[in-house]
C-alpha cells in the first residue's frame, strides 16, 4: 500500500483531503450551533454555479467557486443578523445557482471536449486534485483557522445568545458576516474533496457526532477534527486499497460519515442516561461539588 | 436603601423614542438609585424592553437624556449585567452550564481563551451565588426553564455590575420556581448593593421585596412605591382609561386594564 504514495495523484488526494477534514471539522461545531447547515448547503451550490462558469472563462474552478461563495456570503450577511430560519431565501438562493451551474455546465460541454466535467464537480474528484491545489487549500486553510481562533470565544458567544453578546460589545453582526464568508472558503474547498452534493457530509458529520458524545466545546471540536480524518483517510484507503474495487472516495466518506452519526446516537444517549432534573433542595453546602 | 446624596444609578429625563410616526416612549423622566430593587410592569408594547434597550445603548433617545452611572449610557458597559427574555434552548446543545455562565466572564474577549483554575473558580462562585452548582456540569438545554434562569443571572453578574437588568425571568415559570428566582434575586440585590430592574408581567411575586415599581403604558411612566403607583386613579390616569385596582386574598389585581 505504500507505494500508492509514490504516484503524485495519491499524495495530493491525501493532502488535499487532510487540510479539508481539519478546517470543515472546526467550521462544522459552528455551522451546527448557529443552526446554519442550510446555509452552508447552499453556499456550496453556489460554488458549482462558481466551478462551471470558471471552466467555461478557462480559469481555475477553485478560484471561480471562491469567487462566488465569497459573493453570496456577503448578500446573506447583509440579509439579518441572523441566518437562522432564512430558509425561504436561502432556498431561492439555491435553486438559481444550480440553474445558473447547469447553464453554464451545458456550454462548457457543448463547446469543451469534458463531458463528464458535472460528474467531477458535484460529486468530488479528489484523485484530480493539483499540487496547486493543494497549495491553495493549504493557505486559505491556514487563513481560516487562525481567524476562528481568534473570534473563538466572541464567535461562540454570539451563536449562543446573540442578544446577550450585542450588550456585552460583541460586533455580532460582524461576526456574521465574517464566519459566512470563512464558510464560503471552506465549502469551495470542500467541494474539492467530496463535490457540490456532499459538502454537508464532512462538514455536518464530525461536528455532530463529536457534540454527541462530549458537551465541552474546545474537547468538541479536537474530537470532529479527529473524526473529520478518519472519514477522509478511511474513505480514501478504503478506495485505493479496498475491495469494491474502484468505488468512488466520496461514497466511501459519506458512508462513514452517516455510520458514525448514527451510531453516535444511542451512545450519546447512554453516556448521559438520566435528564438532568431540577434538584428539589439544592443544598449549598454539599452543592459546591 | 435610596441615599439621597448618592448619585443616581440611572437618570433618565425628558426622553422621547419613536419609531416613524409611533411614539414609544414620551417624556419619561425618572431616577433610581443604588441597591434599588425596582420593578418594571405594564402591558405589551408598554415600552418596557424599550426602556432596557436605551440603558444598554442599544437604542438612543430621540429626545432627552439618558445616563446610567452618570455617564451616557453605552454598549458593552461592565457595570451593566443584563439577562434578556429566555428563550428555552435547543435540548442537544452542545454546551455545559459552566460554559454559558463564563460568557459573562470572557465571551467578548478575542482569542480562543486558556481555562485557568482563576476562571473555574471565579464561575464556580457565581454558580454557587445562584444555587446552581449542582448542574454546573449538566448539558444546558436539558435543563428546566428555572434553571436556565439562574444561569443567565451567574452570567450577568460575572462583571460585578452595578445594574441588573432583568427582562422577564418569571415568564414561563411555575409558581413555586417564580417564588425562587424572585427570592434569589432580592438576595443578590440586598447582598451585593446592587440596583435591579426586573421586567414583569405580574407585580404580585415581587410585591414582597420590590422597592419600588415602575408602571408603563402608552409610551407614559410612573415611579414610586406599590402604594402610590398600583392604585386605581395612579393607574387610570396612566393609562388614559378606566382602571380599578382590587385587592383580595393578599393579592393585587388590576382590572379594566390589558396586563
Amino acid at each position: 500500500m505504500l507505494e500508492l504514495f509514490q504516484h503524485d495523484f495519491v499524495q495530493n488526494a491525501f493532502l488535499a483531503g487532510t487540510i479539508v477534514a481539519i478546517v470543515t471539522a472546526v467550521m462544522g461545531y459552528f455551522v451546527i450551533l448557529r443552526a446554519q447547515a442550510f446555509a452552508g448547503e447552499a453556499l456550496a451550490d453556489i460554488g458549482f454555479a462558481g466551478a462551471t462558469g470558471a471552466a467555461i472563462l478557462g480559469i481555475s474552478s477553485l478560484l471561480g467557486m471562491f469567487f462566488l461563495t465569497i459573493l453570496a456570503a456577503l448578500g446573506m450577511g447583509a440579509l439579518g443578523e441572523r441566518i437562522r430560519g432564512r430558509d425561504v431565501e436561502i432556498g431561492m438562493v439555491l435553486s438559481f445557482a444550480l440553474g445558473l451551474g447547469v447553464l453554464f455546465l451545458s456550454i462548457y460541454t457543448q463547446t469543451g471536449t469534458n463531458a463528464s466535467a458535472g460528474v467531477g464537480i458535484l460529486f468530488g474528484s479528489i484523485l484530480s486534485v493539483t499540487r496547486g491545489n493543494v497549495l491553495i487549500t493549504l493557505a486559505c486553510g491556514s487563513a481560516t483557522l487562525l481567524l476562528i481562533a481568534f473570534l473563538f470565544r466572541p464567535l461562540l458567544f454570539a451563536s449562543i445568545d446573540p442578544e446577550v453578546a450585542q450588550t456585552r460589545g460583541v460586533p455580532v453582526r460582524l461576526l456574521s458576516i465574517i464566519f459566512l464568508m470563512l464558510l464560503g472558503i471552506t465549502t469551495a474547498e470542500t467541494v474539492l474533496v467530496v463535490g457540490v452534493l456532499l459538502v454537508l457530509a464532512l462538514l455536518i458529520a464530525p461536528a455532530a457526532t463529536a457534540m454527541h458524545l462530549t458537551r465541552r466545546p474546545l474537547t468538541s471540536i479536537s474530537l470532529a477534527v479527529v473524526l473529520g480524518l478518519i472519514f477522509t483517510w478511511g474513505g480514501l484507503i478504503l478506495a485505493f486499497v479496498g475491495t469494491g474495487g474502484h468505488l468512488p472516495v466520496s461514497f466511501y466518506i459519506t458512508t462513514l460519515s452517516a455510520l458514525s452519526y448514527f451510531i453516535s446516537i444511542p451512545i450519546g444517549r447512554l453516556r448521559s442516561p438520566r435528564r438532568y432534573r431540577e434538584q428539589p433542595r439544592p443544598c449549598r453546602e454539599c452543592g459546591s461539588r | 436603601m435610596a441615599r439621597e446624596t448618592q448619585e443616581p444609578v440611572i437618570t433618565l429625563e425628558h426622553v422621547r423614542i419613536q419609531y416613524g410616526k409611533q411614539t414609544i416612549l414620551e417624556d419619561v423622566s425618572l431616577t433610581v438609585n443604588e441597591g434599588e430593587f425596582v420593578a418594571v410592569l405594564g402591558p405589551n408594547g408598554a415600552g418596557k424592553s424599550t426602556l432596557l434597550k436605551l440603558l444598554l445603548g442599544l437604542l438612543k433617545p430621540d429626545a432627552g437624556v439618558v445616563r446610567v452611572l452618570g455617564k451616557p449610557a453605552r454598549r458593552g458597559n461592565n457595570a451593566i449585567g443584563y439577562a434578556p427574555q429566555h428563550r428555552q434552548l435547543e435540548a442537544d446543545l452542545a454546551l455545559r452550564a459552566r460554559d454559558v455562565v463564563g460568557f459573562g466572564l470572557d465571551g467578548n474577549h478575542w482569542g480562543p481563551g486558556i481555562s485557568s483554575a482563576r476562571r473555574n473558580a471565579i464561575i464556580d462562585k457565581a454558580l454557587l451565588e445562584v444555587d446552581a452548582s449542582a448542574f454546573a456540569d449538566a448539558p444546558i438545554g436539558q435543563l428546566s426553564g428555572g434553571e436556565q434562569q439562574r444561569l443567565l443571572i451567574a452570567q450577568a453578574l460575572l462583571t460585578n455590575p452595578r445594574l441588573l437588568l432583568l427582562d422577564e425571568p418569571l415568564a414561563n415559570l411555575d409558581i413555586s420556581h417564580e417564588q425562587e428566582i424572585v427570592t434569589l434575586v432580592a438576595k443578590v440585590c440586598r447582598a451585593r448593593n446592587v440596583t435591579v430592574m426586573l421586567v414583569a408581567h405580574d407585580v404580585n411575586p415581587l410585591l414582597p421585596v420590590v422597592d419600588r415599581v415602575l408602571y408603563m403604558a402608552r409610551g407614559h411612566a410612573t415611579i414610586g412605591t406599590t402604594d402610590e403607583v398600583i392604585t386605581s386613579s395612579t393607574l387610570t390616569q396612566l393609562y388614559g382609561s378606566p382602571v380599578e385596582v382590587v385587592q383580595a386574598l393578599g393579592r393585587v389585581f388590576v382590572v379594566g386594564a390589558e396586563t
